[in-house]
């Protein structure tokens, strides 16, 4: 049986994500900080599909020293892994605050670079394992309203990038997933247009959909046309546009 | 990352009639830690689900809207006791345990409505005169009292508030868990049969018969007059076995064939529903040619209409009621006719009207704002406008004269005095609410009916 690891997994695609998963027939492994407010939620999953859910020990993405440990002690290494962990943050605050950030740095690059570092090597060395990477549109070109966030989903996606051509010789897939507006807690009292908002159900059957037969996903598939008519747009032009 | 406390969002919010239209703050919670927070700092509203009662129900200045509590908790597969959260939905129920064999004791008319909310309703299905409503079939229900304890209640435990609270529209607290107990089922199929009754004399004595049926309900022409008031087209099914069914179907008995779902993308005007179109549908509809025997498959059977969304839009901005009351079984045959052609002479249409004979209420206790008693019960929809409004307080007098009440979780529009004669067990539900000052949970039905101060 086949066994996903899902990283972050409080949050609301995260737990949507798990749900498809488990609806797929994976048997689940969920992951976070504070591994008690997961245990409804896994109890849900159990409910409703029958898998074998467990909740692993905490997992805390900014400790990059720990993340080695941590994978050791897995029951054992999961077939997929899902890093859908994320830190939005607080832009204001970001730039005059080091503390806040280093942390929308350290969640959405550092940590999320390190845990899948040691998640490829070891599925490398077995020759077998799908690494699936929630990066986020804000990734795709550098706006004054997210500039710390999208600055390092960008690192993140092109890292992604990278762990694909290095290791898809060795049988590790790594899908890359770029979702626009969601409906999530993280976007909660954001005054975001309802056509272009996804539900997190919609994002998480996106990235199953994908899972076997793509590399990146645009969720929903429309936000692949507007990111690409928002790169085209010439700095000079862009630099003086309210984004 | 969040904020242990979801922040407030302004909403436009209504029933399913789409009027009283109210700016409302929603509250979101998804944990009842969450919920029993909000009420701590000081919620004054109603909870809500999927807002599907048609009237006032679930509107008012602040709710709380409980979609997002929707975990399943646990499930016996030896008893069938499902314990989920408020606001688990029953199609959410029905798509997780219909494929393993299991359905809820009672179905209502739609599947888009809440747990929660269907035990606030105490809600009735087309098996009602044999297996009562929901409430029956409840081990407990947990809620968040006024003051932010969390209380468990059973027919064994806090009998009381238990009672107070099935059918209570959610007044005595925010209905957070609950366990219910499922009934096992054969396949995903009904064997539905279908006959037509010339008038309300020949339908009542179907009733009659029916009675050993597992579900039966009738579609009731209410613009025939004269020798066919009262014409009516009779279903009753039971639970298919898979040895009957095509065999196609066979293979995989619990599968409900998917289907093209239509959607009404905006209100119609006001005028499209008129009488006589609605006459000649039903002419039509009467007129058909009938399968005596079919087989249908749940969703078929028990929601015809969720496979229209947003249909409430057919009757136009100014929005609708659904009237339904239910007349002591005693007292039909000769209230019913007259209620009947006092609809008929004020010129409004029902193009959905939908008849049904309950059994008795609970044996030793029904819900103390409970709705079904034994007798017929007829639920018609009227658009709203100048001769509905004129329409109802003269069908509310006709019901209250026969001994009967309209349903809270249609009533849009019943005035305080009649509430009071229809429903005199309310004084259980008041002991429930805190001493003096105005009540925490309230809503615009309850403050309209003065069942809350």
């Amino acid at each position: 049986m086949s066994t996903a690891l899902i990283l972050g997994a409080t949050s609301d695609i995260a737990l949507a994500l798990a749900a498809e998963l488990a609806r797929a027939g994976h048997d689940l492994l969920l992951a976070a900080r504070d591994p008690a407010r997961l245990e409804e939620d896994a109890q849900d999953l159990r409910v409703r599909f029958g898998r074998k859910v467990a909740i692993t020990p905490a997992f805390d993405a900014e400790a990059l020293d720990s993340h080695a440990a941590w994978i050791e002690a897995l029951p054992a290494l999961p077939d997929l892994a899902a890093l859908v962990f994320g830190h939005l943050g607080d832009e204001e605050k970001a730039l005059g605050d080091p503390a806040e950030r280093a942390r929308i740095a350290n969640v959405n690059y550092t940590g999320a670079v390190a845990v899948a570092d040691e998640l490829a090597v070891r599925m490398a060395a077995r020759g077998s394992g799908t690494l699936v990477g929630i990066s986020s549109v804000a990734g795709d070109r550098g706006r004054g309203s997210n500039l710390h966030y999208g600055s390092a989903k960008a690192g993140f996606t092109a890292f992604l990038s990278g762990l694909r051509n290095r290791f898809r010789a060795s049988g590790v897939k790594v899908v890359t997933v770029k979702p626009g507006f969601v409906a999530t807690r993280m976007t909660e009292g954001m005054d975001l247009p309802a056509r272009l908002t996804a539900t997190p159900e919609k994002v998480a059957r996106d990235i199953v959909r994908a899972i076997p037969q793509r590399d990146v996903v645009y969720t929903p598939w429309f936000w692949r046309c507007i990111m690409l008519v928002i790169r085209l747009v010439p700095e000079p032009v862009f630099k003086r546009l309210k984004l | 990352m969040s904020s242990p406390s979801p922040s407030p969002d302004r909403h436009s919010i209504s029933g399913w009639g789409n009027r009283p239209r109210v700016e409302a703050r929603v509250r979101r919670p998804r944990t009842r830690q969450e919920v029993a927070a909000l009420v701590e700092a000081g919620f004054r509203g109603i909870a809500r689900g999927l807002g599907r009662a048609y009237g006032d129900a679930a509107v008012a200045e602040e709710v709380m809207d409980l979609t997002r509590l929707r975990r399943f908790i646990a499930f016996d597969e030896e008893t069938g006791c499902l314990e989920a959260e408020a606001g688990v939905t029953l199609a959410d129920l029905l798509e997780t345990f219909v494929p393993r064999g299991w359905l809820p004791p009672v179905v209502p008319g739609t599947k888009f409505v809440t747990l929660g909310g269907a035990v606030a309703a105490d809600i009735h299905g087309k098996n009602h005169h044999r297996d009562g409503s929901l409430g029956h079939h409840l081990d407990w229900i947990e809620l968040v009292r006024a003051d932010g304890a969390t209380v468990r209640c059973s027919p064994e435990e806090n009998p009381d508030l238990f009672h107070a609270t099935c059918g209570g529209m959610g007044l005595t607290g925010i209905i957070t868990r609950l366990a219910l107990r499922l009934r096992r089922i054969p396949s995903a199929f009904i064997r539905m049969d279908t006959r037509k009754a010339a008038n309300l004399t020949e339908i009542m004595a179907a009733f009659e018969t029916a009675d050993a049926a597992t579900y039966s309900v009738a579609w009731i022409d209410c613009l025939a007059g004269g020798p066919a008031l009262g014409r009516s087209i009779l279903m009753t099914g039971e639970h298919a076995e898979p040895d009957e069914l095509p065999a196609r179907r066979r293979a995989d008995p619990f599968r409900i064939p998917g289907r093209p779902r239509l959607n009404v993308p905006l209100f119609l005007p006001g005028w499209a529903l008129n009488h006589a179109a609605m006459k000649a549908f039903n002419e039509i509809y009467y007129r058909r040619p009938l399968r005596a025997r079919s087989y249908r498959d749940l969703d078929r059977f028990f929601f015809p209409l969720d496979s229209i969304g947003n249909w409430n839009r057919i009757y136009g901005r100014r929005g609708f009621i659904q009237y339904q009351f239910v007349l002591p079984r005693d007292r039909c045959a000769d209230a019913l006719p007259r209620i009947l052609e006092r609809i008929q002479a004020s010129g409004r249409a029902s193009f959905l009207a939908v008849l049904k004979l309950f059994g008795p209420a609970h044996p030793d206790r029904p819900p103390s704002l409970g709705f079904p008693r034994e007798g017929y019960t007829l639920a018609l929809d009227f658009p709203w406008d100048d001769r509905t409004e004129r329409l109802t307080p003269e069908l509310d007098a006709l019901v209250l004269e026969a001994g009967g009440r309209i349903y809270l979780a249609k009533d849009a529009c019943m005035a305080p005095a009649t509430f009071a004669t229809m429903y005199p067990q309310a004084t259980d539900v008041r002991a429930q609410l805190p001493d003096g000052g105005p009540a925490r949970f309230a809503s615009h039905q309850s403050g309209r009916l003065e069942l809350t101060p």
